[in-house]
């Protein structure tokens, strides 16, 4: 007997149903279907556009579909750096009335860019570097808050431009699980698992000859194992102060937030003769700059954005000569003086090229360049018109980063695997 | 190759009273395949992931061979977790996708292309070894994936609900292949699965587990004919056992409106915090039809009647004029019967239980008595 089409989604859209369920995802239309670039998957993935958003759809067995998707709703909830889901289809049957594996719905993140495309433009080392660091970051924030991925892999990896940085998001979670808290051996094994993948990843773009030369394989491997270790310990590694040096509690504290991370809880506990402070955190969470600017100016930006766009309120605030103003006072001046109308004056058709607050960070970038080479003070309207001209209008589009664009790509692999 | 050690095994996770796994005691043979099954949030994933290195033992020990593994890292207990990630690489070689994880390992390329090659006589992928994966079908693909495991040379294989992601098509031809490619290798094999089908099919022998005690271990046939309680009972076989718990008068037990005699090792068995009463179970295959008021015969009203072509099995309700006799698990009886000769909707019909078939378990407690 035929099932019913049953729909499960976080906000009920009825242009779901209008998607051709009955056909595997695989014969789906070319006019349904956005050609944008993807990781390697195991199952058939392709991307649509409904009602102004992009979706990505994966076709997966009923059971660990509406897993994934439960999953993703907690990760959510938890603020966890994931893509939102959207959406379980089940129940789909074929034309002959063949039943069809279940579909997952889960929010195309705007302005990301899978690694094989980041790779397409030549991947430098200090990029490579950047990729890892963003990933180890990841990892480690997912860990914090007792999530076992059981896949790390750049394929299960998206990123975003974050000022000079990235920052990674999960995109799959189909092997992970939820627990209260993670033990030395899980978090071992995550991490052997992610240095694995990303080796094999990389020797086989070695293999496509897309890989730089001199970046080798394992190097980047025991890189991303190295750099979640120095994080993990700084996050969590309890240390003790002689109890005369208490300045090194905040300075534990300002460390951690240089790191992007505030303190929620800290654990305290003093030798029997008072002498000695041992010291651990016990709850850190990441976004300490990004909820810092938000509270300020109402601006939602990436970690690495806030703490550039911070710096710029911090300058304009020396410069206007307000350092004894209010800071949120501050803040509301240089949002209405300075970051709206250097925005506002990116033309519109240019806005899709990047996120405006990355469009702002590069205004920057670009004006030091122009202060550097002329040895003058560049006035940021020079450099906002300068910028427009000579760097976005060559850019390509990346708010959905579609395959025409990089067709160059010899990642566009469709073939699902497995 | 080695054999695997539970002993006194148990997790208890923080903030929580009751044992996720409870003084699991479990040999495993060298070679051998066992599997471990139970309903969700019986402890089967758990006892594997403790055996992997990924959950804390919080008391008694885990051995792999001779070697006290409990405090040792995953990555150094020779295991391999088959299928936790079988995306295959596109531009690699198909040697070259098997291999490449004892190449990070640092291991000589001459090694490598031997181990492979062994792993590749094995899954019948002798002749692509020089291809890639594009040009492979689905389930070469999928031996692909298992090759990567099995060049490793690894003690154990784990393995944790591997099929769950498969549809069903696939589901049932991997099965087979997983559970003859471990013969082949005689890799002492840790599988855990929800689906008592899967284990019955796979395994050497099957530990039932639930609520994180190990309910029974043995052979599919041991656990089939002789589940050590009435949990194991309904829990293997499909369709499910026929199991209720009905009242003991004069050396009978009463199922419904029939009276079934009930041998002296069972009378003497039932204890008096059995309040007279007995749980009995017989599975749908060792029902046969008798006449009308043959001693001991069920009557047994149909209601639908399943037709599977060499199979059909009825579903009907236990008759019972005594209420107190009704006491049946699930809603209906379900007896198999002859697909040439099905009764109809509305018939009533007597059914025996063949002889020596009958499962008597204690119904204070649930275990099963002496026959």
């Amino acid at each position: 007997m035929p099932q019913a089409l049953t729909i499960s989604a976080v906000r009920p859209d009825p242009a779901l149903f209008d998607l051709p369920w009955s056909l595997p995802l695989e014969q789906w239309p070319e006019d349904v279907i956005l050609a944008l670039p993807r990781g390697i998957s195991r199952h058939v993935v392709r991307f649509v556009k409904l009602s102004n958003r992009v979706l990505a759809i994966k076709e997966i067995a009923a059971y660990p579909a509406a897993r994934e998707y439960n999953l993703l709703k907690e990760l959510a909830g938890l603020d966890a750096p994931s893509v939102a889901p959207v959406a379980v289809v089940s129940g789909r049957t074929g034309a002959d009335d063949e039943p069809l594996d279940a579909a997952l719905l889960t929010e195309h993140l705007q302005f990301s860019l899978p690694y094989r495309a980041l790779f397409s433009y030549r991947l430098r080392p200090d990029m490579a570097t950047r990729l890892l660091d963003a990933l180890a970051l990841l990892i480690v924030r997912l860990h914090l808050i007792g999530f076992y991925w059981g896949d790390v892999s750049l394929s299960n990896t998206l990123f975003r431009r974050d000022a000079k940085e990235f920052s990674a998001y999960l995109v799959d979670a189909e092997t992970g699980a939820l627990h209260d808290a993670l033990t030395d051996g899980q978090r071992a094994y995550d991490l052997d698992l992610a240095r694995t993948n990303v080796i094999g990843e990389l020797m086989d773009l070695e293999a496509g000859s897309m890989l730089e030369d001199e970046l080798d394989p394992i190097a980047v491997g025991d890189f991303l194992v190295d750099r979640y270790d120095q994080l993990w310990r700084a996050l969590t590694e309890e240390e003790t102060i002689s109890s005369d040096a208490r300045w090194r509690l905040q300075d534990r504290i300002n460390r951690l937030n240089d790191l992007g991370f505030d303190v929620a809880e800290m654990s305290m506990s003093t030798s029997p003769d008072g002498t000695v402070l041992h010291i651990r955190p016990q709850v850190v969470d990441a976004g300490h700059h990004s909820r810092r600017l938000f509270r300020l100016t109402g601006l939602d930006v990436q970690e690495n954005q806030a703490r550039r766009l911070l710096n710029d309120l911090d300058t304009y605030r020396i410069h206007s000569g307000q350092q004894d103003v209010e800071e949120d006072f501050v803040a509301h001046d240089w949002l209405m003086h300075v970051f709206e109308p250097a925005v506002r004056a990116v033309p519109r058709a240019l806005r899709g090229k990047l996120e405006l607050p990355q469009i702002y960070h590069e205004i920057l970038e670009h004006r030091w360049f122009m202060s550097q080479r002329e040895s003058r003070f560049v006035p940021l309207e020079e450099a906002v018109a300068s910028y427009i001209d000579n760097v976005l209008s060559h850019r390509r589009d990346e708010s959905e980063l579609i395959l025409a664009d990089t067709l160059q790509l010899p990642a566009a692999d469709d073939v699902p695997m497995g | 190759m080695a054999t695997v050690t539970f002993d006194g095994a148990t997790r208890i996770y923080p903030g929580t009273e009751r044992p996720a796994v409870d003084h699991l005691d479990l040999h495993i043979e060298d070679g051998e395949f066992l599997v471990l099954v139970g309903p969700s949030g019986c402890g089967k994933s758990t006892s594997l992931r403790m055996l992997a290195g990924l959950e804390e033992v919080n008391d008694g020990r885990i051995l792999i061979g001779e070697k006290d593994v409990t405090d040792v890292q995953p990555k150094d207990r020779d295991i391999a977790m088959v299928f936790q990630n079988y995306a295959l690489y596109p531009h690699m070689t198909v040697a070259d996708n098997m291999g490449f994880a004892l190449k990070i390992a640092g291991m000589p390329k001459d090694e490598i292309r031997k181990r492979v090659d062994e792993a590749a006589r094995i899954l019948d992928l002798g002749d692509y070894l020089a291809r890639k994966p594009k040009a492979l079908s689905g389930g070469q693909r999928q031996r692909v994936a298992m090759g990567r495991a099995i060049v490793r040379n690894p003690k154990v294989f784990l393995m944790d609900e591997p099929l769950s992601n498969l549809d069903a098509k696939l589901r049932v031809s991997t099965r087979t292949q997983i559970a003859s490619l471990q013969r082949n290798l005689g890799v002492t094999t840790v599988y855990v699965t929800h689906d008592q089908t899967e284990a019955l099919t796979m395994g050497d022998r099957i530990a039932v587990l639930k609520d994180g005690l190990l309910q029974q271990v043995g052979s599919p046939l041991v656990l089939y004919d002789k589940p050590a309680n009435a949990f194991v009972a309904t829990f293997i076989g499909s369709p499910a056992m026929n199991i209720g718990t009905f009242p003991v008068r004069d050396g009978s037990v009463l199922i419904g409106d029939a009276v079934v005699r009930l041998s002296e090792a069972v009378l003497a068995a039932i204890t008096p915090e059995d309040d007279a009463k007995l749980t009995v179970g017989f599975r749908p295959e060792n029902l046969e039809p008798a006449a009308a008021g043959t001693p001991g015969a069920i009557p047994v009203e149909i209601l639908i009647v399943e037709e599977l072509g060499s199979d059909a099995y009825a579903y009907g309700t236990l008759k019972a004029t005594d209420p107190a006799t009704a006491g049946l698990q699930g809603e209906s009886v379900i007896a198999r019967v002859n697909p040439r000769e099905i009764p109809r909707k509305g018939d009533v019909v007597y059914l025996s239980i063949r002889p020596n078939e009958q499962h008597n378990f204690s119904a204070a407690t649930g275990e099963r008595l002496p026959d």
